[in-house]
């Protein structure tokens, strides 16, 4: 640090390097310095202010006691400063806030809401942001489904009952719809004798006798009419689909153009099955969430 | 000592760096091993609720991370409000506290899936896994149709032998089983059995059949239980509002 040879202005490190290289010694520059003290002094502030030094098995909780928010059995509590109480405290708020709005959703019912075009359009509009992140992935944003996979949300046809109660049911507690595959227990003319029974329900061409044959199947050693109901027209409290009208939800018949096509489309259902799965939400929405969910998806399609 | 000195001598200069380096990491790491109440205690009714990983969820993790999954997708929901009503509960560490390395993660290309367990069917993932536009068309993610092929599970013994030396409760003998049947109780207690783990991951692969094959243990069937178990270890309808934030 010392220097023999010192310049009056500015003095050098004293070394001189191929004969007359030397290097400057400043000073640090005063902002500089006063920056530094004043992050000293700052993080001495921020330990006294917020959670910082571990003392044993604790650590200092800081001064800032300024965090209230309400606990489960309604007491109110204060804390000190951290981001889990702090998230506590602002979900509160936010609750509270939309409390005023969503008391009425709460203790309407569906066909209250419905009457009021006000409640109906708020429904409509905090249903979309939900059924954006939790419903478009499977039902697609704008709840057409995936042909095969997802139902469509939009048609009149609901495998699992289309009143606002049963939706309700359906998103709270999910549903597993199994239709079984039967390459084990019908022979191929069998299944193909099925398809074209059920092809004829809606109207699509099919082979007279064997439609006649698939009929006694389909009631008898098949046992589709088990889950479909002898008029084949579904059961809701099984998600059986209707197969008498044209809307088709595994089997793409509407999208296949030729009538062999279609029965293909068919006879591959009655011969794989198909599991299909839709999650529970209780657990990841709050009650009145499914309620406004419930609401939207009804008004989607032909809500019974 | 004068500082000269300590520029002039290029050994010395290094090794008092790496001290003061050092006493930065030491006394922002170590206590964290002394405070009580960093890894919260997860326990219903006696039994902790968070678990090491099955043999099946084991090898889905090692393809979560061979595939670099964590590059685009964060396991870690922060207490903030969008994050908590976008994704859910803020993550505990007590969580990841069997992850071996964690997969936290910096960056969310994708969204985050700290609980994307139960959120779809395992239909829903096979399908999204092997081609994601065909269920999310906005979407950037690539595809993964290799996913399909046959498991290799052969090693899965020395992996849970490697996880059980860093720390990870697998059980090698009566002793350690037992132990476990208290801690984590008898369904999961069986699943941590090194000995038992090939047969353990079988029986999964065949009951939950997530890749739709019946005849074959795919990756897939393990990647899917794995995402399916992410976030669901805690039920925190068990816990007050308050609880978690009490440990900070």
């Amino acid at each position: 640090m010392s220097s023999e040879k010192s310049k009056p202005t500015v003095q050098t490190t004293g070394h001189a390097w191929d004969g007359d290289l030397q290097e400057f010694n400043n000073p640090l520059p005063t902002w500089w310095l006063w920056t530094f003290y004043a992050t000293v002094v700052f993080a001495i502030i921020y330990w006294v202010l917020y959670p910082a030094w571990p003392v044993g098995g604790s650590y200092t909780k800081g001064m800032m006691n300024d965090i209230t928010y309400t606990t489960a059995d309604g007491k109110t509590k204060t804390t000190h400063w951290n981001t889990r109480a702090l998230l506590l405290k602002e979900m509160q708020i936010a609750r509270e806030e939309q409390a005023e709005y969503l008391k009425d959703i709460n203790a309407l019912s569906f066909e209250q809401i419905r009457s009021k075009p006000e409640k109906s359009a708020f429904a409509n509009s905090m249903a979309k942001v939900l059924f954006a992140d939790n419903c478009a992935a499977c039902h697609q944003s704008g709840g057409d489904g995936v042909m095969g996979r997802y139902p469509n949300l939009l048609d009149d046809a609901w495998l699992w009952g289309g009143s606002f109660d049963k939706i309700q049911e359906t998103i709270a507690n999910g549903r597993t719809g199994s239709m079984p595959g039967f390459k084990a227990s019908l022979s191929t003319k069998q299944i193909s004798d099925v398809s074209d029974y059920v092809l004829s329900l809606s109207g699509n061409e099919a082979d007279a006798a064997a439609v006649k044959r698939g009929q006694a199947i389909f009631s008898g050693q098949g046992g589709c009419a088990a889950c479909h109901g002898a008029d084949a027209k579904g059961q809701d409290f099984m998600g059986s689909a209707n197969l008498t009208d044209k809307i088709w939800t595994i089997a793409d018949v509407s999208g296949a153009e030729t009538a062999a096509a279609k029965k293909e489309a068919v006879m591959n259902v009655v011969k794989n099955g198909k599991t299909r799965v839709m999650p529970a939400w209780k657990g990841r929405l709050s009650a009145t969430e499914i309620k406004i969910l419930t609401y939207y998806v009804h008004q989607l399609g032909g809500g019974k | 000592m004068k500082h000269e000195s300590i520029e002039t001598n290029a050994g010395l200069l290094i090794v008092l760096t790496l001290i003061v380096i050092s006493i930065g990491g030491l006394v922002e790491i170590v206590p964290l091993y002394f405070i009580e109440s960093t890894i919260e205690k997860v326990e219903v009714e006696g039994k902790e609720t968070i678990h090491p990983y099955s043999p099946l969820e084991l090898r889905g993790r090692d393809i979560y991370q061979r595939e670099g999954c964590y590059t685009c997708h964060s396991q870690m929901i922060r207490p903030f409000r969008d994050e908590a009503l976008r994704y859910g509960h803020y993550s505990l560490a007590a969580e990841s506290k069997f992850d071996h390395p964690f997969q936290w993660g910096s960056k969310r290309t994708g969204p985050d899936l700290a609980r994307v367990g139960g959120k779809y069917s395992n239909e829903w993932h096979v399908q999204h896994l092997i081609a994601p536009r065909s269920v999310v068309k906005e979407s950037i993610m690539p595809n993964y149709p290799w996913l399909m092929k046959s498991l290799n599970y052969k090693n899965v013994r020395d992996r849970m032998r490697a996880l059980k030396m860093v720390g990870v409760p697998y059980s090698e003998n009566t002793a350690e089983y037992e132990a476990n049947v208290k801690r984590f109780g008898e369904d999961v207690a069986k699943n941590l059995d090194i000995l038992r783990a090939e047969e353990n991951l079988l029986a999964q692969a065949a009951s939950g059949n997530y890749d739709g094959k019946a005849d074959d243990v795919t990756e897939m069937d393990a990647i899917v239980a794995y995402l399916q178990l992410l976030g669901t270890m805690v039920d925190f309808s068990k816990f007050d509002d308050g609880h978690f934030a009490d440990f900070r």
